[in-house]
């Protein structure tokens, strides 16, 4: 594959920026970089946020958005914990009726978003407040407690909540299958065409013969279960679940997103893109404790990785189109 | 010769009280190029939405082979060969022509579950019906669709239609965004189509166009048509004339004439 071809695919901008950020805290910052390489703190958030972002790229790439994720995660580890700690469930009922809620909130999403002409931003921004306001009355009214805490059995913590060489959360390895399975899909299988050719235009899509209605639904239950996934980890890790937070995941999932090549209004995008943006994240918002920047700037540096990352790509995307003409008019 | 491929009979179509289209009879045979020429606003449009299944006529008939059919949805219209191609060609402009070829009906190796989206297969076949229809320069199917020029879209699209089997080819204004090289290609297409059999109808309002490679010419003034005839039977500034609504060009070169004197 030469560098053209290279450069033509949605994931070039994110190489770059993940490159030009290591880069910038190796030089300005000192940073060893064996000892970054080796840090389990950006891993850890990346396989967390990865695991989110996946999907809500996916949909992203439909042209849709799915924001409730913010409420799902913590309404994951709460179910979890109410169902198994507090009434004292086995864990396989606790993680069960998770991921069940997640299916049910998706659900919901897709529904609506399939028969309604209202924006995803608008559809998910209702349900997250709907199922925060749930999960707090919940709780309060179950438990009495917005915070519960949970003794889930070995085999549970071993497959979802441990310490791997006492640093590295065992979701790292869930992070890495959910990747290749949505590789598979959107890359492998014809169904990712479906998301594609949905993402570029609809109308066309569903003229086509694709079923937009059923993906549409599937790829919102998706995202809302792979939320409360990640949810259920962390309340096995850390042995409680709280009612808040999760909030935090959206814009950094959108912006891990964003940072590796997916186009917001859908129809272009890779998964390779997605795990290479959400590393980017990770490894700006975390990378700045091993240097000697004031900490204070974090947010900051995400911004401008955000921006320098939006304009490269849109560079990029432009080459990609204009690839064709150049190479025409050296043959001419 | 043979007996049309596509008919109307007596087809009306308004919207709440606004009648549209009134009275509407044409035959469009296989392997002949229907012009369909009008101003805007004549119901060009709205008359090909009623041929590709955006809208069902109000009253009237629309006979397939002989036979009267309905088309409830685009889908239903496509499944029966009617493809159409609207101006700017391919849809997906940020999709490989491969994919973007195959939308909805991709090849596959594997099996079951484990069934992969076959590439090579896709681009091999994607670039093959193009260059059979003479556009030489796609020879990438991994190139991006929105990286080619119109009339390569276009081509790309007709292309499409004639693989998956189309009998039917509605082009709406296709040449109306292109340059004159450009429009070219897109007529040598059209006639290409129309050699391999297909009823074309062609959809314009520049007279140019529709001479190249029409056999058949109906004009459509305020949504009745006002003319139908065939090819040599009627000079361009008569079809001209026809189009702006009869006399009213004539008049207006008058006027400018008087002025000038």
């Amino acid at each position: 594959m030469n560098l053209s071809n290279l450069t033509r695919r949605p994931e070039f901008g994110s190489v770059l920026s993940l490159i030009a950020v290591i880069a910038f805290y190796v030089l300005c910052g000192g940073v060893n970089l064996g000892q970054l390489a080796g840090a389990a703190s950006w891993v850890n958030l990346a396989a967390n946020l990865g695991i989110v972002a996946l999907p809500v790229g996916l949909l992203m790439i439909a042209g849709e958005i799915d924001i409730s994720i913010g409420a799902m995660i913590p309404a994951g580890s709460m179910t979890v914990a109410i169902l198994s700690g507090h009434f004292g469930l086995p864990i396989t009922v606790g993680i069960a009726g998770a991921l069940a809620l997640g299916l049910i909130v998706g659900l919901v999403n897709g529904l609506i978003a399939t028969r309604t002409s209202v924006p995803t931003l608008i559809i998910t921004l209702g349900t997250l407040m709907v199922v925060q306001g749930l999960i707090l009355s919940a709780a309060m009214f179950l438990t009495g407690n917005a915070s519960v805490s949970l003794a889930p059995p070995d085999w549970a913590k071993a497959a979802l909540g441990q310490m791997m060489a006492g640093k590295y959360q065992i979701i790292i390895l869930w992070w890495a299958g959910f990747a290749a399975a949505f590789f598979w899909l959107l890359h492998v299988s014809p169904v990712g065409n479906w998301i594609l050719a949905m993402g570029g235009d609809q109308t066309s899509a569903r003229n086509a013969g694709i079923p937009t209605v059923r993906l549409k639904i599937a790829l919102f239950m998706l995202s809302a279960t792979a939320a409360a996934f990640v949810g259920v980890c962390g309340a096995i890790q850390f042995n409680s679940a709280q009612v808040s937070g999760g909030m935090g995941y959206i814009f950094n999932a959108i912006c891990a997103i964003v940072v590796g090549g997916v186009l917001l209004t859908g129809g272009y995008g890779s998964v390779l893109g997605i795990v290479l943006g959400t590393i980017t994240f990770a490894i700006v918002s975390q990378g700045i404790y091993f240097t000697q920047i004031e900490r204070n700037w974090a947010n900051l540096i995400i911004g401008i990785t955000l921006l320098g990352a939006v304009a490269m790509n849109e560079t990029f995307r432009k080459m990609a189109l204009g690839a064709a003409s150049k190479k025409k008019r050296a043959k001419a | 010769m043979t007996a049309p491929i596509l008919e109307l009979k007596g087809v009306n179509k308004s919207f709440g009280p606004i009648d549209v289209l009134f009275d509407i009879n044409l035959k469009i045979k296989a392997g002949e190029v229907l012009c369909l020429l009008g101003d805007n606003g004549a119901g060009k449009s709205t008359l090909i939405r009623l041929l590709s299944g955006v809208h069902q006529p109000s009253s009237g008939q629309i006979l397939m082979d002989g036979a009267a059919v309905s088309f409830p949805s685009p889908r239903a219209a496509s499944e029966q060969g009617i493809a159409t191609v609207h101006q700017f060609g391919g849809t997906f402009p940020l999709m490989s022509i491969g994919r973007s070829f195959f939308v909805g009906v991709e090849p596959t190796k594997g099996w079951g579950p484990f069934k992969r989206y076959d590439r090579k297969t896709a681009n091999e076949i994607a670039v093959k019906a193009v260059q059979d229809f003479g556009i030489t320069r796609i020879d990438d199917g991994d190139r991006l669709v929105g990286g080619l020029s119109g009339g390569e879209r276009q081509s790309l699209a007709i292309a499409r239609a004639v693989h998956f089997g189309a009998r039917v080819l509605i082009l709406d204004e296709p040449t109306a965004a292109l340059g004159v090289k450009q429009a070219t290609h897109v007529l040598r297409i059209v006639n290409e189509a129309k050699r391999r059999g297909l009823a074309v109808v062609f959809i314009t309002h520049q007279v140019m166009h529709a001479m190249a490679v029409g056999d058949h010419f109906a004009v459509l003034i305020r949504g009745a048509v006002a003319a139908d005839f065939g090819k040599g039977e009627k000079t361009r500034e008569e079809i001209t004339d026809l189009m702006a609504g009869g006399a009213s060009m004539a008049n207006l070169e008058a006027e400018i004439e008087a002025q000038a004197q």
